[in-house]
């Protein structure tokens, strides 16, 4: 008769340890139920905050008791670096739950079918809506990667295909381009460009100054996706005859093609929501404008915002529509791009 | 076998000159690479050349006085001005610095999380939140932070006021806590904790495996692993990371003129709700700014422009020598 020994995992919690976590939980969460209302202390931070300590408190002196100096330090960080995750997420659920709750009441069809020409913000949310916003911010996005997309992906070529002198130089800047502030590259174009050449606003004003703000992450994360593709691809361009244009252009490029998509996704998602250069450049206009090159321009960071300093309760109602309406869009970017690049790595 | 001659294909000269396709290609890409250069140098001169004449008229007193005046006669021509940057640099810094300081050990905790403690499915999830966050626009965090966050912050600035008031930082004579740098730093502090975590996180998985294993296998707790060989290695990423976004909360305008009370006067004490931003003051003067005024204000954005410049190169360095050693 043969014994099969049945694995054991002696580092696995045992029920007993699980009960006894559990019993530390519950009796945390009792006694930050006391502590606040035996206490002035209310608020649901104060829930929070009572909670957590008795929690780390507990279970800092039980480890210490039961194994030591070092678990209880251990259980102590284990409690902390949870609040850490926990206090990080906190506020994308506040933001997105209040988007939610207080957009969708302004939300209706003749919010996508009216512009504002004949109609301010505190007027009834039934006048007008931001059919000239969408249209502006579709209008400076497409601008805005027609621009953007040949250098940034000529950058990112650059640092991965030929490598010169420059690279250690280009790579730097292009951080250092990440960095700019908004504004700076608001008032850059103003300087350079409105008021000595065009002196009006307009729609192209806006997308030249996203541009420059859409270069650096359109740069770094096609660079990021070109340094994937092996270098066997290239040496078999190579090989095969081509010259490195056709190389790239026949190779290369073509096997990155989803990385570069999601590279530029990434960029526009960027820049969808700028807002300071927008209040410098576009002139913020009311009524649908086709035209990129001649007049104010609406967009809906513009519309968000001239709602929301229009005070009225109406107005603020209009702001959160179009901030719901925003963060929908960004998010529909965002998903985008995020399901392009998870397609990249299972190939 | 057939007698077919055989067929000796012409010799062909190798040369290392590319062809002229690839010469204009290498030249074209060239030129593109090199548009990032020409960009922040642009961005530079043009800003210099239009600020120039303020900068010159008020010398070392636009970043050392604090005031901003100007009148004008009624045709236009200007009498008498005062442009003085001191308050809204103070401002920005303290902002900022309030952001830093909260938002680096939030981040800091919520990467060790998602490193060491994290199972994968939470991993993921909570990665996927962070870069969503990290994409929402800013005048999303300055309307929400203005309409929701607010009331809370207050609430808090007031229980700090009340048991820290011995310190001078969180002193103040009169009780107004609305719009103070506390609020403008809490709200930038959200919007820069996904950079710093993101940063965070690259730099702590790329602590070495073995000496991690090397820990554990000598008994350490998960804590004393993270210790001896997370902190070490990860710890100057961490301050690049940090001024990474120290740079980013010094350049936002939309989120901290929302919720930010603009004065101009230097003033330390955060609590109080009165506070300044180079960034926002460009906005607030813009709107009916003289031809003179706007020139002051292309001087403010070249300080600005230059600020965020140096901090976030010294960051880029430090995150790019800590990448690179490696171990």
């Amino acid at each position: 008769m043969t014994i099969i020994p049945t694995p054991t995992k002696p580092w696995t919690a045992s029920t007993k340890d699980r009960s006894i976590d559990g019993a530390i939980f519950l009796v945390a969460l009792l006694s930050s139920y006391l502590l606040v209302s035996l206490t002035p202390l209310k608020g649901k931070l104060a829930y929070f905050v009572c909670f957590f300590l008795a929690y780390a408190i507990l279970t800092t002196g039980f480890k210490g008791v039961q194994r030591g100096n070092a678990a209880a330090k251990d259980a102590l960080v284990n409690s902390l670096v949870a609040i850490g995750a926990i206090v990080t997420v906190i506020p994308v659920a506040s933001i997105l739950t209040t988007v939610f709750q207080k957009g969708l009441p302004g939300i209706s069809f003749n919010l996508f079918s009216h512009d504002m020409a004949l109609a301010t913000p505190t007027d009834p949310l039934t006048n007008g809506g931001l059919l000239h916003a969408i249209t502006g911010t579709l209008t400076l996005m497409v601008l805005a990667l027609v621009m953007s997309v040949p250098i940034g992906i000529l950058t990112a070529l650059y640092l991965t295909e030929i490598k010169g002198r420059f690279t250690g130089p280009i790579r730097f800047l292009v951080q250092a381009m990440s960095g700019v502030p908004s504004i700076v590259a608001g008032l850059f174009i103003l300087s350079a460009i409105l008021y000595p050449i065009t002196k009006a606003y307009s729609g192209f004003m806006g997308a030249l100054s996203l541009t420059i703000l859409m270069i650096p992450t359109i740069a770094r994360t096609s660079e990021e996706v070109l340094n994937l593709i092996p270098n066997e691809l290239r040496e078999a361009g190579t090989a095969l005859g081509g010259t490195q244009w056709r190389t790239v252009a026949m190779i290369v490029l073509p096997a990155a093609r989803s990385g570069l998509v999601t590279a530029v996704i990434l960029g526009v998602a960027r820049i969808a929501g700028e807002t300071a250069p927008i209040l410098l450049l576009t002139g913020g206009g009311d009524k649908v404008n086709p035209n990129a090159f001649n007049g104010p321009m609406g967009s809906l960071p513009y519309y968000i915002w001239k709602s929301f300093n229009a005070g009225s309760p109406e107005a603020i109602t209009r702001a959160w529509a179009g901030l719901l309406v925003l963060v929908g869009l960004v998010l529909f970017l965002f998903t985008t791009a995020r399901f392009l690049g998870a397609r990249k790595v299972s190939k | 076998m057939s007698t077919t001659e055989l067929v000796i294909p012409a010799p062909r000269e190798i040369v290392t000159q590319p062809r002229r396709s690839d010469k204009v290609f290498r030249g074209v890409v060239t030129g593109g690479g090199l548009s990032s250069l020409a960009i922040l140098g642009l961005i530079a001169i043009f800003l210099g050349y239009r600020g120039f004449e303020v900068l010159r008229q008020e010398g070392i007193g636009f970043i050392t006085h604090s005031d901003w005046s100007i009148s004008t006669d009624d045709a236009g021509n200007v009498l008498d001005s005062h442009f003085g940057l001191a308050a809204m640099l103070v401002g920005t810094i303290l902002c900022s610095l309030i952001a830093v300081v909260i938002a680096v050990p939030i981040s800091v905790f919520s990467a060790l999380f998602l490193n060491f403690y994290a199972p994968g499915w939470l991993k993921k999830i909570l990665i996927t939140i962070i870069d969503m966050m990290a994409a929402f626009p800013s005048i999303l965090f300055g309307i929400w932070g203005f309409l929701v966050l607010m009331p809370s912050v207050e609430y808090w600035a007031k229980l700090l006021h009340r048991y820290l008031g011995f310190i001078p930082i969180f002193d103040m004579q009169v009780p107004v806590y609305t719009r103070s740098p506390f609020v403008a730093g809490v709200v930038l502090s959200i919007m820069i904790i996904p950079i710093i975590t993101s940063v965070s996180r690259e730099i702590f998985s790329q602590a070495p495996l073995d000496r991690i294993q090397a820990a554990y296998a000598l008994g350490a707790t998960r804590w004393a692993m993270i210790k001896a060989v997370v902190i070490p290695h990860g710890r100057s990423g961490v301050i690049g990371g940090a001024m990474l976004g120290l740079g980013r909360a010094m350049g936002e305008t939309v989120a901290v003129f929302t919720v930010l009370n603009i004065v101009f006067q230097v003033n330390w004490q955060m609590l109080l709700g009165a506070g300044g931003n180079v960034a926002s003051l460009i906005i607030l003067k813009f709107g009916d700014a003289s031809p003179y005024e706007i020139k002051a204000l292309m001087a403010a954005g070249l300080i600005l422009f230059l600020l965020t410049l140096v901090v976030n190169a010294i960051a880029n360095l430090i995150v790019k020598t800590t990448g690179k050693s490696g171990r």
